[in-house]
């Protein structure tokens, strides 16, 4: 069921809510904590929100949409209620703020929050500088923002490490689960020899290829090179190089993976990239700090940098 | 070379790294019976279900065995069928492509030597081709009469055997054995082929998210272990209930009955993990140690003739059906003493669980189809209310609701709203969002990956299997020697002498 609420106030969405769970019985499940979208108009929201209901399935949670309209109109706040079929295991509460309300997000947020639940805040377009410092993310205990969907993702990258606060996170590192699984699955496996080198390729604009390089830097602790990969996107290739030879996952076709090792016949297994809602899934698992991630960041600094061909231009 | 005291461990892991999936290592599945319903139904989905998730290794082979004259493409179109048709994740032709090139089938009958030794050639070919590393684990989806000439031929092929790294694993199903007896004799011959440790024994009621969630709410709540002994439980119910009946399933069920199809394996893990102490950890030793303890403190009320029920459904009305009595469906001798509905007493003799009376009971044919654990506390010692008050206030109680429905209900008093002081039971539910979902994995899913992993804690051990055996077997013979089961129509819940049952001692069951 979706009702509409033309500019109104939080409270009474609130009301609305309340009428609406006595009245049809429309009540989501025991809900375990709130979820707050934050998107400028125009992004693509609705995607957004669908990801979140996906996701709502595993963990039941009520979604703050935080639409900003254009700051040029007189200040006003509309709603939009989503409850039942329309919010997967969810309610879904859409707030569009427009004129001076627009940077007020915090001040609509504050009333809608469920009682003693955690709050995590995610920006699926264009995140703050310091997310922890984004008077919405001050709101919350996790802070999920996308470097994929940056203008440029690598020195979003690096604004993700510079303003690293814990409780933050970032969609190219659930995005990159399957992937060091399988590297840890590998080197589960004799010989158990030390790993003296890394080399891992991806695409010049992937935050996902360096991520990895700094994970491997940080728990291996020897020399990581990153390369260039001419790939449509993402993550290509990571080589670790061991007395007896080399352990390397490629993924040149982006969809199907392959593991050589050395003496052993090639193993392949499908290795896509992994859907948005498997990745937001992931990250509503877990909502204490995340040390490794962290890791993964403070160790950016000791990649070296490779070759590889020319930068591609992606549109 | 390290010395072997010092224990190698993996860099990439990290105890704090908990989004690290678990991913077996290299490995191959071969199933026994795969043209059976539990192999399309459940398993086939569950290995691509897995694969779909990014939980196989690379590399992953599956291998069928069984009498048809199939090829492998022709095994290969039955499994992607059932995928196709029983999967809970959304079909990827990557992922089906990458697993369908690992797919083979062996054809003979359990008695071909020449069988066992293709199917050894066509595993040390995945070995070679696909990688598999010589890990191989055996699921028998077969009858318990076939594992002894399965066992022998694995262990003659020479496929039972592990060498150095590798690992040969065996997962069977139940029933183990229909009695002590029996149960020592399977285990002995499954034994003799692989060590217990190879063993894996599926009860896939231990798979279930909600099963496990037992522990969850025991030991890491506050608020329950206080209560959680005979100082303020009254009593327990335990109830599998099922609304199908028997028929087709003749071959299996005469002469077998609800008492040792579901109490002894499914009803009595259940009473375990309700009534453990807290394990020292989740180790699978711990774990087990603390089952095999409080089952085997658990024995029978007696006398066994007002302490048990046992009935067999007749023909009557089923939700808005007619449905026929067991002595009619096909299959069934005319004067089948085969029970569909048996209750059993029991009591736990510990501190925690001294005089607590745990009842259980299960059936074909009954009301609906629900599983749960009623735990229903004793009465407040004093009610400072008008008698007429709190007239209408029941036990209260906690129900894990196991399935459908997954979820947890208490049960307590309330105020009736209105002028005047009354007070009535209320619920409170807590319902598992996963009941719509594909996002968590299924029970055999989670069991298969287990096995694959190599780690048994939620597999019943050999001795819990034989413990249960002895708290069931007295039952058993006081039934074989005690006349036929009572008749109940079909849609009821149950016979009469399982309601006088509960009431010989001021109780009565809850209707799930």
């Amino acid at each position: 069921m979706i009702v509409d609420l033309p500019s109104t106030t939080t409270a009474a969405v609130n009301r609305k809510m309340v009428e609406l769970r006595e009245r049809g019985g429309a009540v989501a499940l025991g809900r375990v904590l709130t979820l707050v979208i934050v998107t400028d108009d125009g992004d693509p929201t609705e995607q957004a929100i669908e990801a979140a209901n996906d996701a709502s399935r595993e963990h039941p949670c009520r979604v703050l949409v935080l639409a900003r309209g254009i700051k040029r109109a007189a200040a006003r706040l509309d709603a939009q209620i989503r409850v039942g079929g329309d919010a997967g295991a969810s309610e879904v509460v859409v707030l569009r703020m427009y004129g001076p309300l627009a940077d007020q997000g915090a001040s609509v947020t504050v009333p809608l929050l469920l009682p003693d639940a955690p709050v995590v805040v995610w920006w699926p377009g264009e995140a703050p500088a310091v997310p922890a410092d984004d008077p919405v993310g001050r709101l919350a205990q996790r802070r999920i923002t996308d470097c994929a969907v940056a203008r440029n993702p690598i020195k979003a990258l690096a604004q993700r490490r510079a303003s690293y606060a814990a409780g933050d996170t970032d969609l190219a590192w659930p995005r990159l689960t399957l992937w060091r699984g399988l590297l840890a699955a590998a080197l589960d496996q004799p010989p158990h020899e030390d790993v003296t080198r890394v080399v891992v390729a991806g695409a010049a604009d992937s935050p996902s290829t360096d991520l990895i390089a700094g994970w491997l830097a940080a728990k291996l602790d020897v020399p990581v090179t990153r390369n260039r990969a001419d790939v449509e996107g993402g993550l290509e290739s990571v080589r670790l190089v061991r007395r007896s030879g080399e352990v390397a996952l490629a993924r040149p076709d982006g969809k199907v993976g392959v593991l050589t090792q050395p003496g052993q016949p090639e193993r392949r297994m499908a290795l896509q990239r992994r859907p948005l809602r498997d990745c937001l899934s992931e990250e509503l698992r877990r909502l204490d700090p995340d040390e490794i991630y962290q890791e993964a960041l403070d160790a950016l600094p000791r990649i070296r940098k490779g070759g590889g061909p020319a930068r591609k231009i992606t549109p | 070379m390290r010395s072997l005291t010092d224990e190698w461990t993996n860099p990439l892991r990290d105890p704090r790294d908990k989004r690290l999936p678990r991913i077996a290592g290299p490995c191959g599945l071969v199933i026994f019976g795969v043209t059976g319903d539990l192999s399309r139904k459940k398993l086939m989905p569950a290995v691509y279900d897995l694969a779909n998730r990014g939980l196989l290794p690379p590399g992953f082979a599956l291998v069928g065995f069984a009498r048809r004259d199939w090829a492998d493409q022709d095994f290969e179109e039955i499994v992607h069928e059932s995928v196709r048709q029983y999967a809970r994740t959304p079909f990827r032709e990557t992922v089906w492509r990458q697993l369908a090139k690992g797919i083979r089938f062996v054809q003979g009958s359990f008695d071909d030597d020449d069988a066992f030794d293709r199917l050894a050639q066509c595993v040390h070919q995945l070995d070679e081709v696909r990688g598999t590393s010589g890990n191989h684990a055996f699921y028998l989806s077969i009858p318990p009469s076939a594992f002894p000439v399965v066992c022998k031929q694995l262990a003659r092929a020479g496929l039972a055997t592990q060498r150095g790294d590798q690992w040969r694993r065996v997962v069977i199903e139940k029933p183990f054995g229909h009695d002590l007896m029996s149960a020592r004799e399977l285990n002995a011959i499954v034994n003799d082929v692989f060590p217990e440790e190879s063993v894996f024994r599926i009860d896939h009621y231990l798979g279930k998210e909600t099963v496990q969630n037992i522990l969850a709410l025991r030991f890491a709540n506050q608020l329950y272990e206080p209560i959680w002994n005979s100082n303020y439980v009254d009593h327990v119910q335990i109830t599998m209930a099922e609304d199908v009946g028997v028929g087709g399933r003749a071959g299996y069920y005469d002469g077998i009955g609800a008492a040792r199809d579901v109490i002894q394996n499914h009803l009595l893990q259940l009473l375990a993990l309700t009534a453990i102490e807290e394990p020292v950890s989740f180790r699978p030793r711990e774990l087990r140690g603390e089952k095999v303890k409080v089952l085997s403190a658990t024995g029978l009320m007696e006398p066994l003739e007002q302490t048990t029920a046992r009935g067999q459904y007749v023909a009557g009305w089923q939700g808005g059906q007619w449905v026929q009595g067991l002595l009619e469906e096909d299959g069934f001798a005319k004067d089948s003493k085969t029970e569909t509905y048996a209750a059993i007493t029991l009591e736990i003799n510990t501190r925690r669980w001294a005089g607590v009376p745990w009842f259980l009971r299960t059936g074909k044919r009954l009301g609906r189809r629900v599983t749960e654990i009623a735990v229903m506390f004793k009465r407040a010692p004093h009610l400072p209310f008008d008698t007429t008050a709190a007239e209408e206030l029941g036990q209260n109680a906690l129900v894990v609701r196991v399935q459908p429905d997954e979820g947890v209900t208490t049960r307590f008093g309330s105020k009736v709203p209105g002028t005047s002081m009354e007070v009535r039971d209320v619920t409170m539910d807590f319902a598992y969002g996963h009941a719509f979902t594909e996002s968590s994995p299924e029970a055999y899913e989670r069991l298969l990956l287990d096995v694959l992993l190599g780690e048994p804690s939620l597999f019943p051990s050999n001795e819990e299997v034989e413990l249960c055996w002895e708290i069931l077997d007295p039952v058993l013979d006081f039934w074989e020697s005690a006349g036929r089961p009572e008749p109940y129509p079909a849609g009821s819940w149950g016979p009469k002498s399982a309601d006088q049952m509960l009431a010989r001692t001021g109780r009565k069951w809850r209707r799930p």
